[in-house]
């Protein structure tokens, strides 16, 4: 009898109770789904299907993929790795926010599987991927002369 | 726009005759509203030695009796209204607990030096603008984005304004200091306002309505019109939103409540601000308004007072009282009305 009444009092606050309202964080992490957006087979076709990569691991310390990061996914029931190269989490100015999570899809020597980037990539990356680049090791900027358009 | 009281002792020395002050001995800048000179009348930058101009620090009595003596400019009305629109960042802080007046006097010397610098125009939420910024990461150096102002927030040097457009089907955003030195460049392509003071539901609306070509030409309004407001109504995505954007009272958004359920329509009344009713200050606060609200805050206040009140009439089935985190002393007295 009393919950009635108190339903009665209070109707918003017994619905709104059982929700959870925060408004999420967007974050890059374990087993969100990316955009794969260079044209590279086996994303072509991944994305065709409507089974978007996941993501089984972020190579940094935070295990928040940040721009730029590099990521492993899980991709047709393969592993590949792939460079986030565009976040919908809220940026620094001036860095471009994205209206979803987009990968590029790479080898272990950095080389990108596909031929060509159809989305725009931020100019950052150009810096970012100049210093994650070693020499005699894996070279990332490969990826930066497959894009068609900086922003 | 304020002008530089040139720093020339001899030139500084006539200005200040102009407008009937004493020459103050420092060497600091002095700054001197738009409004006292008379731009239509000779042309765009006329030379205050030659011309009776105004040119106080302040706004003051010394303004009026020298253009009463010279007998040209005609004194409008006060901007001061209009300007608090088109430069919001220069009015202070909302939140009184965030407000320091000395920080508040530097960062507004800051600003007018940076606007001396650079010219940042007016616009508003709804205007399509080019910003040219300098970029290290670029291989030209510079980056230039367009894209339509979504928002527009901050006071004071951490005014910030974001943009939106559609590149190669990909929706993207950029967030821009509006007095970062960066900027090498602010263009109004389109200047203009909208239904709403944010419009974050672009993010859900169809791509053609945040689309806008690069190469868009700049459109000029003829002088002294008043700045157009776009009526149009933005036709959105089906659900899931990434808000819920019915609850928002949106009027930009093409028909929303057939986008909806039953459930969400009836949360949508019930989240509608019921406490408005019972708020004994609605009064005050509308005639007189809180002390730094702007303009659009209280006509959106004023909406939402008179919605609400229309919702309660046409919905008188549903109690209306509210949840008890959200009210304070008011909501108490309700509350204890009710039991």
């Amino acid at each position: 009898m009393f919950k009635t009444i108190l339903h009665k009092i209070h109707p918003v606050s017994q619905t709104a109770r059982t929700i959870h309202t925060t408004s999420c964080l967007n974050e890059v992490r374990l087993l969100c789904r990316l955009r794969v957006v260079d044209n590279s087979e086996i994303g072509k076709q991944a994305m065709a299907e409507g089974k978007p990569p996941r993501i089984i691991c972020v190579y940094n310390k935070q295990r928040v993929g940040y721009i730029g990061d590099r990521v492993l996914v899980a991709i047709k029931g393969q592993k590949k790795k792939g460079i986030l190269v565009g976040l919908k989490q809220t940026q620094n100015t001036k860095v471009p926010k994205f209206d979803s999570n987009n990968v590029a899809l790479i080898d272990d020597s950095g080389a990108p599987l596909g031929t060509r980037i159809h989305a725009p990539i931020p100019t950052i990356l150009r810096t970012i991927l100049k210093e994650r680049t070693h020499t005699k090791g894996a070279d990332y900027t490969k990826l930066l002369s497959i894009a068609t358009k900086f922003v | 726009m304020f002008l530089n009281v040139p720093q020339d002792e001899k030139r500084r020395k006539k200005w200040f005759q102009a407008v009937l002050r004493d020459n103050p001995k420092t060497k600091s800048n002095f700054f001197c509203c738009e409004d006292h000179f008379d731009f239509e009348c000779s042309g765009r930058r006329k030379n205050p030695e030659e011309e009776g101009v105004a040119a106080p620090t302040e706004e003051g009595e010394a303004s009026e009796t020298v253009q009463e003596r010279s007998g040209r400019c005609v004194r409008k009305p006060s901007l001061a209204e209009e300007y608090k629109q088109a430069y919001p960042e220069f009015l202070p802080d909302p939140n009184p607990k965030w407000r320091n007046s000395l920080r508040e006097k530097l960062e507004r010397m800051d600003m007018l030096k940076r606007r001396n610098q650079i010219d940042i125009p007016e616009f508003y939420v709804g205007s399509i603008l080019a910003v040219t910024i300098s970029d290290p990461h670029a291989q030209g150096k510079t980056n230039r984005f367009v894209g339509i102002c979504i928002e527009r927030k901050g006071c004071g040097l951490r005014a910030e304004f974001t943009l939106r457009n559609v590149v190669d089907h990909h929706g993207v955003e950029v967030r821009y200091e509006l007095y970062d030195p960066t900027i090498q460049q602010i263009q109004v392509l389109r200047l203009e306002k909208r239904l709403d003071n944010k419009l974050f539901y672009l993010r859900d609306a169809l791509p053609e309505y945040s689309t806008f070509p690069f190469d868009m030409e700049p459109e000029i309004l003829p002088e002294g019109a008043p700045i157009p407001v776009n009526p149009i109504k933005v036709q959105l995505k089906k659900r899931p939103w990434l808000e819920r954007w019915e609850r928002q009272e949106l009027q930009g958004v093409y028909k929303i409540s057939k986008m909806i359920n039953k459930k969400q329509k009836k949360n949508r009344i019930l989240r509608r601000e019921p406490w408005v009713k019972y708020d004994l200050m609605k009064e005050y606060r509308l005639t007189a308004g809180v002390i730094g609200w702007p303009a659009a805050r209280r006509a959106r206040a004023q909406y939402l007072y008179v919605k609400c009140s229309k919702a309660h009439e046409r919905e008188t089935e549903f109690k209306f009282v509210t949840c008890p985190n959200t009210l304070g002393s008011v909501g108490h007295a309700v509350r204890r009305a009710v039991a």
